[in-house]
């Protein structure tokens, strides 16, 4: 299958193209000092287009099929993980995976979103929008590691929470809400990372913790763009205004104080480098669980509360 | 109803003429039928023929809940502010200040202290008139404050909601506020105290998917429209109808996600009763 190629990337590949050309050819000419010249150029652009990338083009490298998902970080990030099924009701939710592991050498319960890369595995993961039994699980899976005083990692991709009709029968909200209001008390330290998409209460339904990190490119917001645009402007095609106004990027929500801390990808987005980005996530994980296990669980559930009760924006 | 003859101010809030025509006759959305806005009125805002709950605000469920001048107000003042510069058709701000005055309110809530039936009570109302009854920063902070006070106090906590979700305009912010309120209300469960959620229609979205789906005990009104997405968005997802009574009350007690629907005339009684039993 070919590579996605976004719009904006499409000058840097085409110079790289031809500078890859050049080099086959180099071995009867001497063309050393063009291509130097020509790379040189390849890095200027670069720094230039992804230095001042819009937050709609960002929206689309947090959606780049290549980009790492929750089960790359998980094989690429853990030992010995035995994933678990199930919400001990109603099924095994395809879109929520999770399970114990070991990161360097102590476990932890990973749980996150996952997407699929093509149209089968896309349909198998339901494009990573869980139903209410994958909230359901995840809770489940939450209080195992609450019960074996095991940390708790979430790991957040979502477009959100499956919009069907089991989904209401079944009772999305009450699920979601169940998550928020058990998150907010467990006794264990909780990271959340956002690596992908952070749409709406379908992330969030994963997302409450201790810690909030997020990937330089990953987008987290009350709203996709492309729904706030509909809803605002009455149109789809206001999608890269939506994404302005929403402020739905890392840099953003750090200042909004939403987030903890950003994690760099690397150039050119997590796609362009998966390996570096679980390394990445591997060393931020072990460096901030360090400092977590030092509270005790009364402190951890009180400065978590207090934490959430600071945002917002409001006068009197 | 004589306790709610004995009201001296006009029960007809700002907001509430908003959904009613010009003059003194409205028609039934429900069955047609013209009804005088006096029957109407003294009927809670009921109709008559066929039951339809028209939507209110929270001044009218203040009036028709709690005993007559036992209300008082928190943070009445507080209002938010527009960090995000956020423009849509509109600014952000121009949109809130324009409200503020169609409606006379300060925010999608209104909350405080009261007694229902010499209960004494917390009580938090949303007005979906003040943009959609969206919850942004000061309907998240609001609540908090109001089930802070009843834990602290240690009184029972009732939430009326009625909205479409958390307020665009405030972005990541008003998604946070799903977080902050269910972690408020996990600390009021922790302490032991009461809460009953009320949901009337609308309630949906990011509100059903934190406090409003939160309750001890959960009484909705007959035929409110409860749920995550709305209609619409169902709709156009699964590609298919939707069955008849999807996400209204009744369909919810069937699922199992409502305790008890009661019309609005019986609200305060079934509320007192159900005090009475849990702190009895
Ligand atoms: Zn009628």
């Amino acid at each position: 299958m070919a590579k996605l190629v976004l719009e904006f990337e499409r000058p840097i590949i085409e110079l790289e193209k031809k500078i890859e050309e050049m080099r086959k050819y180099s071995d009867n000419l001497d063309i050393s000092h063009e291509i130097t010249t020509l790379e040189k150029k390849v890095d200027q652009l670069k720094k230039n287009i992804y230095s001042n990338l819009t937050r709609w083009q960002k929206v689309q490298l947090a959606r780049h099929p290549d980009r790492p998902y929750t089960l790359d970080y998980i094989e690429g990030m853990l030992e010995d993980f035995i994933e678990l099924h199930g919400d001990r009701f109603h099924g095994d939710d395809k879109a929520i995976v999770g399970g114990f592991g070991k990161l360097n050498g102590e476990t932890v319960m990973v749980i996150g979103h996952q997407k699929g890369r093509d149209t089968k595995s896309n349909l198998y993961r339901n494009f990573g929008m869980p139903n209410p039994e994958g909230y359901r699980k995840a809770l489940r899976l939450m209080h195992l590691a609450a019960k074996f005083n095991k940390p708790v990692v979430t790991l957040l991709d979502t477009p959100g929470a499956y919009p069907g009709i089991e989904a209401e029968e079944r009772g999305q909200a009450e699920a979601i809400a169940r998550n928020l209001f058990e998150m907010s008390h467990l006794p264990v330290p909780i990271i959340v990372v956002i690596i992908g998409e952070g749409a709406s209460g379908g992330a969030l339904g994963i997302g409450v913790g201790d810690r909030i990190l997020m990937f330089e490119n990953a987008w987290y917001s009350v709203i996709a763009p492309e729904s706030c645009s509909s809803i605002l402007w009455r149109s789809w095609e206001y999608k890269e205004q939506a994404a302005e106004a929403l402020k739905l990027t890392a840099e953003d929500l750090l200042s909004l104080g939403v987030i903890d801390r950003i994690i760099p990808e690397p150039v050119g987005g997590a796609h362009k480098g998966p390996k570096q980005c679980i390394e990445m996530l591997k060393s931020t994980l072990t460096e901030e669980l360090k400092k977590l296990k030092k509270l005790k669980p009364e402190k951890l559930i009180s400065q978590r509360v207090e934490k959430f009760g600071k945002m917002g924006a409001w006068k009197e | 109803m004589a306790w709610f003859r004995r009201s001296k101010e006009g029960i007809t809030g700002e907001a509430q003429k908003k959904d009613m025509p010009d003059g003194q006759w409205t028609k039934c959305p429900g069955c047609g039928e013209i009804i005088h806005k006096k029957q109407l009125e003294q009927n809670l805002f009921c109709c008559p023929k066929c039951n339809t709950h028209f939507r209110i605000g929270s001044k009218e469920y203040f009036a028709i809940l709690l005993d007559e001048g036992s209300f008082k107000e928190m943070d009445k003042k507080m209002r938010s502010v527009d960090v995000l510069n956020f423009v849509d058709t509109k600014p952000y701000d121009k949109r809130l200040t324009d409200t503020m005055k169609k409606t006379s309110l300060m925010d999608a809530v209104r909350t405080g202290t009261g007694e229902i039936e010499k209960i004494p009570v917390a009580m938090a109302c949303m007005d979906f008139a003040f943009i959609g009854g969206s919850m942004g920063s000061v309907v998240g902070e609001k609540l908090s404050r109001v089930i802070d006070k009843a834990r602290e106090e240690e009184i029972p906590l009732i939430i009326i909601s009625s909205s479409g979700g958390a307020r665009m305009m405030e972005s990541a912010l008003s998604l946070m506020q799903l977080a902050k309120t269910s972690a408020k209300l996990a600390q009021l469960s922790d302490a032991g105290v009461p809460y009953i959620s009320v949901l009337t229609d609308p309630t949906t979205g990011g509100v059903t998917a934190s406090f409003a789906m939160l309750g001890d005990i959960h009484i909705a009104e007959p035929g409110a429209l409860i749920g995550f997405a709305g209609p619409r968005v169902i709709k156009q997802a699964v590609g298919k109808d939707l069955p008849p009574g999807f996400q209204r009350s009744e369909f919810l007690m069937e699922k199992g996600f409502v305790d008890v629907v009661t019309p609005r005339k019986d609200l305060r009684a079934t509320i007192a009763k159900m005090l009475r039993l849990i702190e009895g």
